[in-house]
């Protein structure tokens, strides 16, 4: 044995040709393996939890990668789906616990007093969520009369246009002296608001 | 023979290096050749881009990536080194676009067929001046030194690019050489189908078809 390993050595496998090909087509299938299970990750997580998915590029131009580089891409590949899973796997542990809670203080509101649960916490869709608060405001609170209350939903267009118009009237006018309406033109406006406006 | 004709010609297949081909198996070109130019997209072609643009929503964009064809462009493009979320895909491009944009933006001809066929295929499309092409388009790496006509500087060595006979014609999923792209003295376009493994011969197909359909010219069957 020990002949054999003197007289053998390695050298004689420097001049040995390995064809990689079969090696790159398998590194090729796995990252087309990876990159349809974080596709389906990132499709899984999208409004719940934001996962890296990013794995940068390994040339400027398209080109047949080398043996290293399509192995370093599946490794990055492989870590981002692991870590896509523990993300995901904690925000289901989250939500489990938030849903847990949910019940918890429907069964029992006045336990539960001003405690406030998104749809988002317990990774539902939409906007709103469960409240809960004492019915008849300060007297509810006085009596001990407590409930959830399950928020109406998304706000609707109008609203959201309400809200923007009251922010611009909320907005500091451009002139400290108030603003000029086109009716009160003379020396007066004049002296407050300069020359009328070209167009 | 007019593509709305019940016979419709197949289109031409390219040809594809031994090597490239054989380290990318279901890569190929196959275009077609359509007498139109470039121009203003006609009613017809904008009403079908905001059509499209009225059925295609955000949820469309987030579960793109997870059907077989994009998902095939995906993997293709990290096959070849590029990020799918730098660099995109076509139809990726376009579904990003549609969001910003609020719609699918008229670009004119050819750029709107390219749109359309390639939204409703998932088919990745690129058009050529057919006049300015010598022989039959290919796939292969770039030789050293090789640049691409009336483009700045030289490609990087053994990036993959479509070729004629004489030399590149535009690198893969990049750019086209300024000397065969389509512009206003074009009188013929070559539509040409990027395929890659994963991604359906009747797909392909469909692709060229709608974007010559879009174009509006006769398809020249010539071989």
């Amino acid at each position: 044995m020990r002949e054999l390993l003197e007289r053998g050595g390695f050298e004689a496998f420097d001049e040995v040709l390995v064809d990689e090909r079969l090696a790159r087509a398998e590194l090729r299938r796995q990252v087309g393996r990876l990159e349809r299970e974080l596709a389906r990750l990132f499709g899984e997580a999208f409004g719940r939890v934001e996962i890296d998915h990013r794995v940068g590029a390994r040339s400027a131009t398209p080109r047949a990668l080398g043996l290293a580089d399509l192995e370093q891409l599946r490794d990055q590949l492989a870590d981002r789906v692991a870590d896509a899973r523990g993300q995901l796997a904690r925000q289901a542990e989250t939500e489990a616990a938030n849903r847990r809670l949910l019940a918890a203080m429907i069964a029992d509101p006045a336990g539960h007093r001003w405690v406030w649960i998104s749809r988002a916490d317990v990774g539902e869709p939409g906007c709103g969520g469960w409240h809960s608060r004492p019915r008849l405001g300060p007297i509810g609170m006085l009596m001990g009369w407590w409930q959830v209350k399950v928020s109406s939903g998304c706000p609707l267009a109008g609203r959201l246009a309400a809200v923007d118009q009251g922010l611009e009237a909320q907005a500091p006018r451009p002139s400290p002296l108030g603003t000029c309406p086109r009716a009160a033109a003379g020396a007066r406006r004049r002296a407050r608001c300069g020359p009328p406006r070209q167009p | 023979m007019s593509v709305s004709g019940h016979e419709r010609p197949h289109p031409r297949r390219g040809r594809v290096s031994s090597y490239v081909a054989a380290e990318f198996p279901g890569l190929g070109i196959s275009w077609i050749e359509v007498a139109a130019g470039a121009g203003r997209s006609g009613e017809s072609v904008r009403n079908r881009l905001g059509a499209l643009s009225d059925r295609f929503y955000g949820s469309h964009a987030v579960q793109m990536r997870q059907q077989p064809i994009p998902w095939a462009y995906r993997v293709f493009f990290r096959h070849v080194g590029l990020d799918p979320d730098v660099t995109r895909t076509p139809i990726e491009g376009l579904a990003l676009e549609r969001l910003r944009e609020g719609a699918f933006r008229s670009r004119g001809l050819p750029a709107d067929a390219l749109t359309i066929a390639t939204v409703e295929t998932g088919v990745a499309l690129c058009a050529f001046d057919a006049d300015r092409l010598e022989g039959p388009l290919g796939i292969r790496e770039s030789a050293p030194g090789e640049s691409l006509p009336g483009r700045p500087g030289e490609l990087p060595h053994e990036s993959l690019v479509m070729t004629d006979d004489l030399g590149p014609v535009g690198l893969l999923f990049g750019e086209a050489s300024a000397k065969h792209e389509v512009g206003r003295a074009t009188r013929r376009t070559a539509v040409a189908a990027i395929e890659v493994s994963g991604v359906p011969r009747i797909a392909v197909e469909e692709a060229l078809w709608i974007a010559a359909s879009e174009l509006g010219g006769e398809v020249e069957t010539r071989s």
